[in-house]
């Protein structure tokens, strides 16, 4: 009787063991701080700040950060940088955000399949996986970025076709060590459809893995979104996005090097921020450690 | 070993295959699929469009097409680019061994510091330096390419002069001192993130040799901990290293775009580059696919060197 009251003594998930794990890991700490602090500056400074992002004044052209109102200094247009920053960091975060869930919808999925049915299937998604792993990323993500229409959607999901490949690999791997698993035999037995054991019976276990996979793949879809729009082949202006901002930077660097150096460091503050906290999950949800 | 050759192999044959149908398919995204390149001529009608669709089957059933396409590629014919009409892959073999210099040089770098860093953090775990080297490790992984490039330009060549902001070498000068002077900082650029990875693969890796029975036994032997490191425990630690090379490749690919893009350095990205911006869809497809190439042939031999150099591979 005593065993069972200590059972079902309510244990709230911010007294679990797991999160105790997380919060004593200080750089995931630091990177949730980070995190959450520029996506509120993101959401908020565009209202607080005096300028519009797309506001356009040929008398401010390159006027230097801490100078005057333009907190940050303005760009070759005149543009307001600090509101121009906001404003990008709301679609590169979006961008980056959208691109992690369809990447772990697509990795899951297929993860989930080969490594539960295994033999043909199995071997030959896995082979795709592959396949697609032996293209350096950032070449096929130019061929379609340029192929395909530039929006901002599209951009998020070529970013996703060149990013689920991890994950089905982390999946696939998981899943084939829980298939033969007792509790999966006992649904087998019990008669459950074998879409439900896959989903319903083993995908919950393997969330540890998947979770901090989402995690870095944010962090990796961000940096990928500024690498081809700093190519100029991403998020189109007028759109401001991190990696476009710094499009035309390299041309000023002399005479406005601001330009390349505020941009940039938004998008490695955004990028550690996430792999921070991703290294703490992995610590506090006891992944094997076989990634960087 | 010979079952162990023949069966990796087959498997890279087959990666192959797979790597093509993918490539084929990105192919027949770009609107207007194998006959972009006329889409936009004015000259060209719909009927014109079509006739030629119907010459060069077009209209045949795709996997016909896929495996006429596939034909091609292994006789060696990548077709002609569009840009200035040299078969492609004359084009590629022009800007080849930019690339690779920069890859190599930095790739050298990257296993000397990176191996330093991982056997140094291992042996003194938990220490300040380790912890340093691994806070390090995932900023550096956070940087973007082009971003640390921009800022090495900025501090080496425009404030401090030190070294050039791009080019492979200063026209008038092709001395061996002038190429290496322009190979600094693309390649140290380019080195940073794989720095970062080897660092860490490196110290798993030692750390994992460090608890071997052998090294116990070395040390109860008397051999002097220099000597456990240098001798028993790297040699077995650099082994899955040799792996880790080959499965890098592409991310030093895709670096290398975008260090090429930089320092304007004459290389397959910057090419790469080109080529789509003018639309030039053979000498991307081609790239696409040599890149692909590359890497399976890379992993293909990292494996085959580490069944060479590793006896429980060899003899299993």
């Amino acid at each position: 009787m005593t065993a069972l009251t200590v059972i079902h003594s309510p244990i709230h998930w911010w007294e679990s063991r797991v999160m105790r794990r997380f919060l004593s890991h200080r750089l995931a700490l630091l990177g949730l701080v980070m995190i959450s602090l520029l996506t509120l500056a993101c959401v908020l400074g565009p209202h607080l700040l005096p300028y519009d992002s797309l506001y356009i004044d040929l008398r401010a052209r390159f006027a230097p950060p801490f100078t005057g109102d333009h907190y940050l200094g303005t760009d070759p247009l005149g543009r307001d940088i600090a509101a121009r920053l906001f404003m990008a960091g709301r679609t590169s975060l979006l961008v980056g955000v959208s691109a992690m869930v369809l990447s772990i919808l697509v990795g899951t999925i297929v993860g989930v399949i080969a490594g539960y049915r295994g033999g043909w299937v199995g071997a030959s998604l896995m082979r795709t996986v592959d396949g697609f792993l032996s293209f350096p990323s950032i070449f096929l993500l130019l061929a379609l970025a340029a192929a395909l229409k530039p929006s901002a959607s599209m951009i998020t999901v070529v970013i996703a076709l060149t990013s689920w490949m991890e994950v089905a690999r982390i999946v696939d791997a998981e899943v084939r060590s829980l298939r033969e698993r007792e509790f999966v035999l006992a649904g087998r037995m019990l008669g459950l459809s074998r879409t439900y054991i896959m989903f319903r019976e083993i995908l919950p276990n393997a969330m540890g893995p998947i979770i901090v996979a989402a995690t870095l793949t944010v962090a990796r879809a961000i940096l990928m979104e500024s690498y081809i729009s700093f190519l100029g082949y991403g998020i189109q202006p007028p759109l401001p996005s991190w990696g476009n901002m710094l499009n035309g930077a390299q041309q000023y660097l002399a005479s406005a090097p601001w330009l390349a150096i505020i941009p940039g460091a938004a998008i490695t503050i955004a990028v550690t921020s996430f792999n921070f906290i991703g290294d703490g999950l992995r610590d506090a949800l006891d992944v094997r450690d076989d990634r960087v | 070993m010979a079952t162990f050759l023949l069966n990796r192999f087959m498997q890279s044959i087959v990666l192959l295959v797979i790597v093509s149908i993918i490539g084929f398919l990105v192919l027949n995204l770009i609107p207007g699929g194998p006959m972009s390149q006329y889409a936009l001529d004015p000259g060209m009608t719909q009927q014109d469009m079509d006739r030629l669709a119907e010459q060069l089957g077009l209209n045949r059933p795709f996997w016909v097409q896929y495996l006429e396409w596939a034909w091609r590629l292994l006789q060696g014919d990548w077709g002609t680019s569009f840009r200035d009409g040299n078969p492609v892959t004359t084009v590629i073999g022009r800007h080849i061994w930019a690339t690779f210099l920069l890859m190599g040089s930095s790739t050298a770098i990257a296993i000397a510091v990176g191996t330093w860093i991982g056997i140094r953090g291992a042996t003194r775990r938990y220490s300040a330096f380790d912890y340093l080297a691994t806070v390090g490790a995932m900023v550096a992984l956070s940087v973007p390419t082009f971003w640390f490039g921009l800022i090495g330009i900025y501090v080496f060549s425009l404030e401090l002069g030190w070294l050039p902001a791009g080019n492979m070498y200063t026209i008038g000068d092709g001395s061996v001192l002038n190429y290496l002077h322009h190979l600094i900082m693309p390649s140290i650029v380019l080195a940073l993130v794989h720095i970062a990875i080897w660092s860490r693969f490196m110290r798993s890796s030692t750390l994992d040799a460090m608890s071997q029975e052998f090294v116990k036994t070395a040390r109860a032997k008397g051999v002097s901990e220099r000597r456990v490191i240098l001798k028993h425990v790297v040699g077995n630690a650099l082994l899955p290293m040799i792996t880790l090379a080959g499965v890098q490749l592409p991310s030093v690919l895709t670096g290398a775009l975008v260090t090429e893009t930089v320092f304007t350095w004459p290389g397959m990205g910057r090419l790469f580059l080109d080529s789509l911006g003018y639309s030039d869809y053979p000498v991307v497809m081609g790239l696409l696919m040599f890149s692909a190439i590359l890497t399976i042939a890379g992993n293909l031999i990292a494996d085959v060197v580490v069944a060479l150099v590793d006896p429980r591979i060899r003899l299993a």
